[in-house]
């Protein structure tokens, strides 16, 4: 097993425990939670030939939150969804002629670091919610947890990616 | 053939997204169905062991407001004791065969949720503690939910507060019962639908459960009329419930066991054959 398999594996665990132990029961306003295993999927390296890997441990993780949430399949639904629409997203915040091989979250722009997670946790939670709530009856309602939930997430995973970075010098 | 296969093999990536993308939706799908059998439910041995070891942390933070409601409780019970002359000492009250009604379990909860649509609780007890699917669940303030699934050591509660629930319920000082549901907003109220409109009921009453089903005794207190107003159709009362229970610091709970379940169940069998 190399460098990066091992800490995609311990990233894997670890986001699960905090997402399911800590941040399900922060309920801030009465429904707004974070969702910031989504990191894994922001974190694991890019292989523009092979994706079946990544969209498939991104499936497993979003079961796993949904076994220990009871949640049916929707964190299945929104993780995979968002795995397979990663490259997309990428192309159209860095840019088609970007070396995706070559990068790094913690080392691009902090302007286009925010739009990439931005997409990325909006199209994960719509996604989530509009399966949880399942109805159009309450679009609203759906739109409404989206947004607040993806501020949550957004700053929680822009402090943990400013943690855990290493110094480039 | 040939081009069949380089299909396949072009498009494999979407083709494993979609597999799994449509499996997920299986699951969710059949999460939202009146269906009672999911196998994958947090009624397991590892998310069961990992909860019930968060629990036993923060269970630490509310020692003294679990302390104050049992004291409570405690009161409430000897009031009635002492008023209905009661002897307490006498040991053969508390053998099993004098209850031949309904019997009654504790346990913690150690996973709550009242954020989502769709609310499940864990509990620390499971079927090596005989709790069974369709028990109830209360605490001293009244009802909470209805076991769902259970394993070894662990059981589901399906909270009242889930948009599947459907509780038999009445208003207590007139004795019309309809069914309990949550429309999924506020997880303080329930909403009780079906009361003919010829009922009279007022702000404040009183609701319990109603008895009709076989899950729950008549009379657990649930909540209490918030504000009501005429369905659609103008024949039923629509009335907001507001829980006595707050869901939100659930511990503590008791599992009712009907002992006459299987016999009410057997006998409505027959009548629908």
């Amino acid at each position: 097993m190399n460098r990066s398999a091992f800490l995609n594996t311990v990233r894997f665990v670890v986001l699960v425990l905090f997402q399911v132990v800590i941040f399900n029961h922060i309920n801030f306003l009465g429904y707004i939670n974070p969702y910031v295993y989504i990191l894994f999927i922001v974190f694991f390296p890019f292989d523009k030939d092979n994706r079946i890997p990544f969209i498939f441990f991104s499936f497993l993780l979003g079961l796993c939150i949904d076994i220990f949430s009871d949640s049916g399949g929707v964190h299945a639904a929104a993780s995979v969804a968002t795995a397979y629409a990663r490259p997309l997203l990428m192309r159209s915040v860095f840019g088609v002629s970007y070396d995706y091989h070559h990068i790094k979250i913690e080392k691009t722009l902090f302007g286009q670091r925010i739009n990439y997670l931005i997409l990325l946790i909006l199209t994960h939670h719509f996604i989530l919610f509009g399966l949880e709530i399942f109805s159009f009856a309450h679009i609203l309602l759906i739109l409404k947890k989206t947004v607040f939930s993806a501020i949550f997430t957004l700053i929680l995973c822009l402090i943990f990616i400013s943690l855990f970075s290493r110094k480039s010098k | 053939m040939q081009q069949i296969v380089n299909f396949l093999i072009r498009n494999k990536t979407f083709i494993v997204f979609l597999l799994l993308f449509v499996f997920s939706l299986f699951l969710t799908v059949q999460s939202h169905s009146y269906q009672k059998i999911k196998f994958l439910n947090s009624a397991n041995w590892v998310s069961g062991t990992i909860y019930n070891k968060t629990n036993q942390i923060s269970d630490y933070f509310h020692l003294e407001e679990y302390n104050e409601q049992l004291v409570e409780e405690n009161m409430k019970l000897r009031k009635l004791l002492i008023n209905k002359n009661i002897e307490v000492n006498d040991s053969t009250l508390y053998a099993d065969s004098l209850y031949t009604d309904y019997r009654l379990y504790s346990a913690n909860i150690i996973k709550n949720s009242y954020s989502k649509k769709r609310n499940y609780l864990l509990l620390n007890k499971g079927e090596k503690d005989s709790i069974k699917q369709d028990m109830g669940v209360i605490t001293s303030k009244g009802i909470v939910g209805i076991i769902e699934n259970t394993s070894e050591g662990f059981s589901n509660v399906q909270s009242v507060l889930n948009s599947l629930s459907e509780i038999n319920a009445a208003v207590a000082n007139t004795g019309n019962f309809g069914s309990l549901k949550w429309d999924g907003k506020d997880f303080k109220t329930v909403q009780l639908v079906d009361i003919l409109r010829a009922a009279n009921v007022q702000k404040g009453d009183t609701i319990v459960t109603g008895g009709m089903s076989s899950i729950f005794p008549k009379g657990i207190p649930i909540g209490k009329i918030k504000e009501f107003s005429l369905d659609a159709s103008k024949n039923y009362y629509l009335i907001d419930v507001e829980l006595f229970n707050d869901m939100t610091t659930l511990d503590h709970v008791y599992i009712i066991e009907n002992l006459n379940r299987q016999e009410i169940l057997n006998l409505q069998n027959s009548i629908n054959e």
